[in-house]
């Protein structure tokens, strides 16, 4: 799985273009919030890294942030990447929507909304509900979800 | 005299959508002007259930996601554990994986490729590609005890090896299987009403496909070559020789036509697998109590319906913290609304049925 990674002079010269991101030796970049549309537009649309696919969208819920998950591939030049992005605000988490770049950002937010709880802004009447129904109380994969019946969490 | 549009459910209880999934159509006579899908019907909270569970026990709910691949399934997931601790999965289960898991793709293939018929009202297809399933699920019974929902792979390798009988067993099925697929095509591939149906309808132009996450079949119906058994190989997938068939309009047609080319494909690696196949252990040493460092991974195989992938989170307890699951069928049902629009009711059926879903899969 090493070989589908981005080489050391790309991650660099996103180092310089973003200061504030921070690269761990697994190459998972994390972005800050504020960054996150110029930094997956600079990645999509620039030709040296070509991320056309976003694979997969999710969150996690820590103690004490949220933190966004991103997997994009470039199908061109057969590499992966994973990007971050914290939400330190846990009473009203909000990020930027990624559906302006990408369609097959749409669902996925709308799963993290409706199970998270995390509000996607720029894009009009988006997130709704996409699972549960559309008057229900909560965020179920919240950590202080309270849930009946089944084995203790 | 005015006209307007009228709203129509394609409600949860159909027997076209392949499950409990609802679209509701706006219409201006037959021709949808606008889709708008709703999934959750069968939303069970897996991954919710999955944080209170140990990371062995959630093997039997990845089965019951795609229930039609539940080999496959089980895969992605304890792919994801492995990688998570580090564990090396022995020679001969990975040739074993690699057998089941492709019969297991037969077998989902030949679903798709019956439903669709059976949707649009080629039964014939249904009731040959059910019948030859038999077969499959009779293989797999031999392996694992079910026939459906297997629980067969285990964090390290499989949880038992395959039996004696297995083999001549599985060698006559092969034998027979470009036979099967020669039926399929000279009964319904190349029917004058199924192509009718079929062709040019619901194209995917493959840049539109890439943007919104499309995978699997429903992405090569398109011309689009990303097979992660090919792109990115794992197990030991680079050690077969096979193709990845691919369509040129990404229509209905395309979509069901790879997907019987791809049945033969699978056939060739089982071959493969079974003459490469080493001796040895089948499930590597791992700890009795599953406890996965701190940190996060993420995996992704190719399943039937796509790219299917398992992203864990482990706090260093026996309980994953975090279990996400990159449904295949939930992410390419994210275009159908979009896909619909502009042709008839009986297109929508036609379209829904080449996406191939399992609700099981897009409800998670």
């Amino acid at each position: 799985m090493a070989d589908y990674v981005l080489s050391p002079e790309l991650l660099e010269s996103l180092q310089s273009k973003f200061p504030g991101i921070e690269v761990d030796e697994a190459q998972v970049v994390t972005v800050p919030s504020e960054d996150l549309i110029p930094f997956m537009t600079e990645i999509k649309e620039n030709p040296g890294y070509a991320m056309d696919f976003l694979t997969n969208l999710t969150a996690a819920d820590y103690q004490d942030r949220f933190e966004m998950v991103y997997n994009l591939v470039s199908l061109a030049h057969c590499r992966t990447l994973t990007v971050k992005a914290k939400i330190e605000d846990k009473d009203n988490p909000r990020i930027a929507s990624l559906c302006p770049l990408w369609g097959g950002a749409d669902w996925q937010e709308r799963e993290v909304y409706d199970l998270l709880g995390i509000a996607f802004t720029g894009f009009p009447g988006h997130p709704t509900r996409i699972f549960l129904e559309d008057n229900f109380k909560g965020h179920p994969l919240r950590k202080d979800f309270q849930w009946q019946g089944g084995r203790e969490a | 005299m005015k006209t307007q549009t009228y709203t129509l459910n394609l409600g949860p209880q159909h027997p076209s959508t392949h499950g409990v999934f609802r679209i509701i159509l706006e219409l201006d006579g037959e021709t949808v002007v606008k889709a708008t899908p709703v999934p959750g019907y069968l939303h069970r909270g897996i991954e919710k259930l999955a944080e209170a569970r140990t990371y062995t026990q959630v093997i039997p709910y990845t089965d019951r996601m795609d229930y039609m691949a539940a080999m496959l399934m089980n895969w992605g997931y304890v792919a994801a554990v492995e990688k998570l601790m580090g564990v090396e999965v022995p020679e001969r289960a990975e040739y074993v994986r690699v057998i089941v898991g492709e019969l297991s793709r037969i077998a989902s293939h030949m679903i798709a490729v019956g439903a669709m018929g059976g949707d649009i009202g080629a039964i014939t297809a249904f009731t040959y590609t059910f019948r030859d399933r038999e077969y499959v699920l009779d293989l797999l019974e031999m392996v694992s005890g079910s026939r459906m929902t297997f629980s067969y792979f285990r964090v390290g390798g499989v949880a038992e090896d395959l039996p004696e009988e297995f083999f001549p067993a599985v060698r006559k099925f092969l034998a027979e299987l470009p036979g099967m697929c020669d039926e399929y095509d000279g009964l319904v591939t190349g029917n004058e009403i199924f192509q009718a149906r079929t062709k040019f309808v619901g194209v995917i132009p493959p840049e539109v496909g890439i943007n919104y996450s499309l995978s699997g079949p429903t992405l090569r119906g398109s011309g689009v070559n990303y097979d992660l058994r090919k792109v990115r190989p794992y197990g030991v997938y680079d050690r077969f020789d096979f193709e990845v068939p691919l369509g040129q309009n990404g229509d209905c047609f395309d979509r069901f036509w790879i997907r019987i080319e791809e049945m033969r494909q699978s056939g060739r690696i089982i071959q493969q697998a079974l003459e490469q196949l080493p001796e040895g252990p089948i499930q590597a040493k791992v700890p009795k109590v599953i406890k996965p460092p701190v940190g996060d991974a993420y995996v992704e195989i190719e399943s039937s319906k796509g790219a299917y992938g398992a992203y864990l989170i482990s706090d260093g307890s026996p309980k994953p913290y975090r279990v996400h699951f990159r449904r295949p069928s939930f992410i390419n049902l994210g275009y159908l609304g979009k896909l619909c629009e502009g042709w008839k009711i009986a297109d929508v059926i036609a379209i829904l049925g080449s996406i191939d879903i399992v609700l099981g899969e897009v409800d998670c």
